[in-house]
């Protein structure tokens, strides 16, 4: 279920040179689950931005979002006070009715953001929660330092190796020997491929496309699965690893 | 009370407003935000014989006041539509539903066409020669007035419903092919499809859209809808369902004022899911503002 609303943003400044943090006030009883999205209305802008939500609790989200083109610059240019028009609880979400008891969260640039609220739903669920965040190089990266203060243990890879190990998040996987029982992830393809490709353990990856409705109207964002036909935006964003057509 | 009825070959609508094809699935996602039988009727998603799953994504392009889209009629085949869409949909729809008909060969239009007639909860069927985003189908049949009167007449020969041609705006002369249609036994026209259109993302020097080119649709198009309704109202006796760019009731009223019967919406869907029901919702008063009583009164009034 999902509702049309408008939210009133508290806060809005960058993380880094191009992601931005903004927490907005509304609604949010729609949103059920880690790892859904909103889709949201700008003025002067015709199709809405769907942009994966961070954190939520009763009243408040949190969106974080990178800068990528006319829409998330618009974004970035809201001040406190200001509203916007979301559509909030969309796409399924990542499904924690998993028996795993050391899960490892894989974040890739952007796609670091929905597995925050994860992280710390299976904190409280007692498991040991492990993150790997990748980025290009150290001033990308973000929330690293969250992930730690929730009581995660983080390892962080820079491409150029300017942070962490160098090298992608398989690399550091391989080299600390990372311990976990099951995966989540989100980020470019190319890296969920490859975390596909090197890991045998299970897991859930969240998909990016290119929506027109964002709620399963138009089925602008369909992909095919070993499970069928699929929308990203309604039966994803998070896809099983074991149905993935790569 | 104001009257927002209107009739469209005998099938009788509590209101002229249509979500149009391919904006509105099968209605599943549209109840989730509300009571869908506000509406006049809709048209569910273009179907075809066999199940498709349409063109490589990325299918969607923003543009200004408007999008493009290369979906490339993705459904789930005839027969999955009758046996397992028609049956949820009369669970939550309890109005006469559009069916909305593709093909890629006379007699598969034919073959569609005869299945879904059938079908009771069908009020109308709208064939579909006009989808920009096949090879060999769709379009090809739209933008000749011969191929249209023959998909026409081979539909005709096999149904009992009133049948309705949706055309496409990419043609030279829009009213030959509607004529064409109308002297084939169309019982009413639907128009427009999208405008075939494209878009380059200028950094990646690279068509946004996988298929290259995709169907344009949005407020952007209406001024075009408005003016081929118009030609088309004029030069043929049937009815005319109006459709492009509509995201308003003043632009339903303004559609009808050019000459349609009822008016499809269709991209506004997808940016506000709420939009139909606010159109169907925000008539009435529009109705009194302007001074119209029965809103058939003012079909094609403008000379």
């Amino acid at each position: 279920m999902y509702k049309k609303g408008i939210y009133k943003i508290l806060e809005n400044y960058p993380l880094t040179a191009t992601v931005w943090r903004m927490v907005l006030a509304g609604d949010t009883q729609w949103i059920t689950a880690s790892g859904q999205f909103v889709n949201i209305a700008l003025d002067g802008h015709y199709l809405r931005r769907p942009i994966s939500v961070c954190d939520y609790d009763a009243e408040t989200l949190t969106l974080v979002y990178k800068v990528v083109g006319e829409g998330t610059a618009q974004m970035s240019r809201m001040t406190a006070g200001m509203e916007l028009d979301l559509l909030t609880g969309l796409g399924n979400g990542f499904s924690m009715a998993i028996d795993s008891q050391s899960p490892l969260l894989v974040g890739g640039g952007v796609g670091v953001p929905p597995l925050y609220n994860l992280a710390r739903k299976l904190l409280a669920e007692g498991k040991c929660v492990r993150v790997v965040l990748g980025f290009n190089t150290a001033s990308e990266i973000f929330y690293a330092e969250e992930f730690r203060a929730l009581g995660c243990e983080v390892y962080v890879a820079t491409a150029d190796g300017s942070v962490g190990v160098k090298g992608f998040v398989t690399t550091a996987i391989a080299e600390c020997k990372i311990d976990f029982d099951y995966f989540y992830a989100c980020g470019p393809i190319p890296m969920l491929k490859a975390l596909c490709d090197n890991v045998l353990q299970d897991g859930q990856l969240s998909f990016e496309e290119r929506m027109g409705c964002g709620f399963g109207g138009c089925m602008g964002c369909s992909c095919k699965t070993k499970y069928g036909n699929k929308r990203i935006c309604k039966e994803g964003p998070v896809l099983l690893k074991e149905e993935i057509i790569w | 009370m104001v009257d927002t009825s209107v009739v469209l070959s005998g099938l009788r609508l509590d209101n002229p407003v249509i979500p149009a094809s391919g904006t509105f699935g099968f209605g599943n996602e549209f109840r989730e935000f509300y009571d869908i039988n506000i509406l006049g009727s809709f048209s569910f998603k273009g179907t075809t014989k066999e199940p498709r799953f349409g063109n490589p994504t990325p299918r969607i392009a923003e543009c200004s006041s408007g999008m493009i889209n290369a979906v490339g009629l993705q459904n789930p085949g005839i027969d999955a539509v009758i046996s397992e869409e028609l049956p949820r949909l009369k669970t939550f729809f309890h109005k006469p539903v559009i069916a909305n008909i593709s093909g890629f060969s006379i007699e598969e239009y034919a073959y569609c066409c005869e299945r879904i007639d059938k079908e009771e909860q069908v009020g109308l069927i709208e064939v579909n020669v006009s989808c920009p985003n096949v090879r060999h189908g769709g379009m090809s049949f739209g933008t000749s007035p011969e191929a249209a009167a023959e998909v026409t007449r081979a539909v005709k020969s096999v149904t009992t419903k009133p049948i309705y041609i949706k055309l496409s705006p990419n043609v030279t002369d829009i009213v030959a092919i509607a004529k064409a249609c109308e002297e084939a036994g169309a019982d009413g026209l639907c128009l427009i499809n999208t405008m075939l259109g494209m878009r380059i993302d200028i950094a990646r020097r690279k068509a946004v859209i996988a298929n290259t080119m995709g169907g344009f649709s949005g407020p952007a198009i209406f001024p075009v809808a408005v003016r081929m309704v118009y030609q088309v109202a004029k030069a043929c006796q049937v009815p005319v369902i109006g459709c492009g760019g509509v995201q308003s009731a003043r632009d339903v009223i303004e559609m009808m004022m050019a000459g349609a019967t009822a008016v499809e919406v269709g991209a506004a869907n997808l940016v506000n899911p709420y939009a139909s029901k606010e159109i169907v919702e925000a008539l009435p008063q529009e109705m009194e503002r302007l001074g119209i009583e029965r809103l058939q009164d003012i079909i094609g009034i403008v000379k």
